[in-house]
């Protein structure tokens, strides 16, 4: 029997939503109450065995799960080395991962009595996830979406506006996830009696990093049951992106006790981590506080928040999950980092042997994938979270290459 | 005694309520902030609140955010509103001066540093927006070390078993947060507000400051009724900004201020 990565098995956070070090609830004394209460309805919801039916019964039939496992041959082949299989997320209603969480989070809000949903997005795949939800329940539902992102992601914001959603641009600091976020927990602290704040990933104040992984860990279940079925084991090697990083851990979480499975979180190196142009903390940043919690930060030395860099939006963020901050520092997650046109390759690469076309942000976790696989025998096996689909990211693509749609 | 509990101290005897302006440093530029804080005092000021710039300023509203992206713009970091405290502190060694700001720069500069160089530089508390009091064992130890008060927010959604805790680790002044929201915003329930001041006072020892929705001589004068002290900001800074004289503007805001709040019926049972 193979010994357990931890003694007594992965056991974080504790009760206070502490990573170690990292996590907590750095938050104004407004929201305490909130932070409190919203804790208090996912312990009970956690326990209950009719909550989890109910989700993974809306998982099967509204969002279409299980997403299929497909060894993607050609790819491998191509690339050469170990065996790439895909994790096929972007199959999902909505196109991406995000949809596993805002499923979980609006069956606590519509528990909780809320009749008022609030997101904000990067990309815009959590921001039409949460109106998808919202408008599937009858809920009134407002999204905070940096200016830019909103000019990066035209198609995402007409699809939210389609679904009933109102989308308020956010033209304050560096107009992207970051100021979303902040104006959203503004809007939280302010209406704070009818609202739930559906956060996108495995970031800002406790619950929410715990919360939010067990909503996504059923990727990382499926995939443990898939790969055992099709391949006859468990995998060599777990790759996913990082960005706030609900993907990956989504993944990561249910093998972090199987010693033998080796992980890589893929961050975004923008236009190279030597030109400060990414979004990558985990690899160049430093441990300090923001959005509720304590985790690995891009920050100048005086400790402001910098502006980040990525081709992807989803993916442009100056923090990084607090878990991921723990797994980094346990050496449990290994993490790299791929640039905009390492992941461009990718990109294209997937699209053309696999007709597969990726988001942005999972072209990183391939791009990771790949150079890791290079480097492996045939026989190994690397499971790629192919977080989202491409659809939405087709235009920018298209302007960086000098085409016009 | 610090000089927090001094102030307060004074007012009590002289049967007047404190006034409490706060601005962001280095806003609109480094040079403006020292001589607007003698005007401050000039004006009527009892204790100042300082704020530190940050670039994610999630518990301020409009008003404040736009300041800290001024003050941002001229590189303003803490250790520099650290030298603007010591340099009001050079010719004031009465007005109470307190830091409030974010979590992230003093941790980056060190909790350690930060105490001790914020103590050196005259400073008498600090209050961190985002540092609830079950994040704060790291800082509470350095602050005691350096003789400087910790101050906390009390909010509308804060339950009474937390208010007694609270009460019991606050130092100088407790500073009630009168409004769900952030600063700047304008619906301020004076019923609302009574309610749960009741509350607090029967569990705080320390004078009680309320904050967020002071714009003017007449909520002054409401939150006067109630409070030990009443904390202006993002009415300030618009004045200020507005103004093509920024002293004027300060101090006829203030007057109006101390105007409304001297009308006022102070807390019989403030003691």
């Amino acid at each position: 029997m193979p010994h357990a990565s931890f003694p007594g098995g992965y056991r974080w956070p504790d009760a206070e939503g502490h990573f170690e070090e990292y996590g907590g609830r750095f938050v104004a004394e407004t929201l305490i109450r909130p932070l409190d209460e919203l804790a208090a309805v996912y312990r009970e919801a956690r326990e209950d065995a009719a909550f989890w039916q109910a989700f993974e019964e809306d998982l099967a039939h509204y969002v279409g799960r299980p997403s299929p496992l497909y060894f993607a041959q050609r790819l491998s082949r191509e690339n050469g080395g170990a065996q790439i299989w895909l994790k096929r997320e972007d199959l999902n209603h909505t196109g991406a991962h995000k949809i596993n969480n805002t499923v979980g989070q609006a069956m606590l809000a519509k528990r909780m009595g809320k009749t008022r949903i609030i997101a904000e997005t990067g990309a815009g795949q959590h921001g039409v996830a949460s109106a998808t939800v919202s408008a599937r329940l009858g809920l009134q539902c407002v999204v905070y979406m940096g200016s830019e992102d909103i000019e990066r992601q035209a198609p995402n914001v007409y699809r939210m506006k389609m679904l009933g959603a109102e989308v308020i641009p956010v033209t304050s600091g560096s107009r992207t996830l970051k100021d979303a976020l902040n104006e959203a927990l503004r809007d939280w602290v302010t209406h704070v009696e009818n609202t739930f704040y559906i956060i996108g990933s495995v970031a800002g104040p406790a619950p929410y990093p715990e919360m939010v992984r067990d909503f996504q860990a059923i990727i990382g279940r499926e995939a443990r049951h898939q790969v055992q079925e099709q391949a006859g084991r468990l995998p060599d090697l777990l790759v996913a992106c990082v960005g706030g990083g609900s993907n990956a851990i989504g993944l990561f979480h249910p093998f972090l006790d199987d010693p033998d499975v080796r992980m890589l979180g893929v961050e975004a190196a923008g236009l190279g981590l030597e030109t400060g142009q990414h979004a990558a903390p985990l690899a160049r940043g430093r441990a300090g506080v923001l959005h509720g919690n304590r985790t690995y930060l891009m920050e100048d030395e005086a400790g402001q928040i910098l502006a980040t860099h990525s081709v992807s939006a989803g993916l442009d963020y100056p923090g990084v999950g607090p878990e991921h901050a723990l797994l980094k520092d346990l050496g449990r997650v290994e993490y790299t980092s791929a640039t905009d046109e390492e992941a461009l390759q990718a990109f294209h690469l997937l699209t053309r042997t696999e007709g597969i076309i990726p988001a942005l942000e999972s072209a990183h976790a391939i791009a990771g994938a790949l150079q890791a696989a290079r480097e492996m025998p045939e026989s190994a096996i690397v499971v790629v979270n192919l977080s989202g689909r491409g659809d939405k990211d087709i235009d920018a693509v298209a302007r960086r290459e000098g085409l016009s749609l | 005694m610090s000089r927090i509990a001094g102030r307060f101290a004074q007012l009590q005897e002289a049967g007047r309520t404190a006034l409490v302006p706060y601005l962001t440093a280095g806003d609109p530029e480094p040079a403006a902030t020292v001589p607007l804080l003698h005007t401050l005092v000039q004006a009527g000021a009892d204790l100042i609140e300082l704020g530190v710039p940050f670039s994610d300023p999630m518990a301020d509203g409009p008003v404040i955010q736009a300041a800290c992206e001024r003050a941002l713009a001229h590189q303003v970091r803490l250790r520099d509103v650290l030298d603007m405290a010591a340099e009001f502190r050079n010719d004031d060694a009465e007005t109470p001066l307190i830091l409030m700001g974010y979590t992230n720069p003093i941790v980056a500069m060190g909790v350690g540093t930060f105490a001790e160089q914020a103590a050196q530089a005259g400073v008498d508390g600090v209050l961190v927006v985002d540092l609830p009091p079950e994040e704060a064992d790291t800082i509470r130890q350095a602050l005691i070390d350096h003789e400087l008060d910790e101050i906390f927010l009390l909010a509308p959604t804060t339950t009474e078993t937390r208010i007694r805790q609270i009460c019991g680790q606050a130092k100088g002044f407790l500073y009630y947060v009168s409004l769900r929201g952030t600063t700047g915003a304008d619906r301020l329930d004076m019923e609302d507000v009574a309610e749960r001041m009741k509350c607090i006072r029967t569990h705080a020892t320390l004078p009680v400051g309320i904050g967020f929705g002071i714009k003017d001589a007449d909520s002054a004068a409401h939150a006067a009724e109630l409070a030990d002290a009443v904390v202006v900001g993002s009415a300030l800074i618009d004045r200020i900004q507005a103004a093509t004289d920024p002293h004027a503007a300060a101090t006829e805001l203030l007057q109006d201020l101390r105007a409304g709040i001297d009308t006022a019926d102070r807390p019989g049972g403030a003691s």
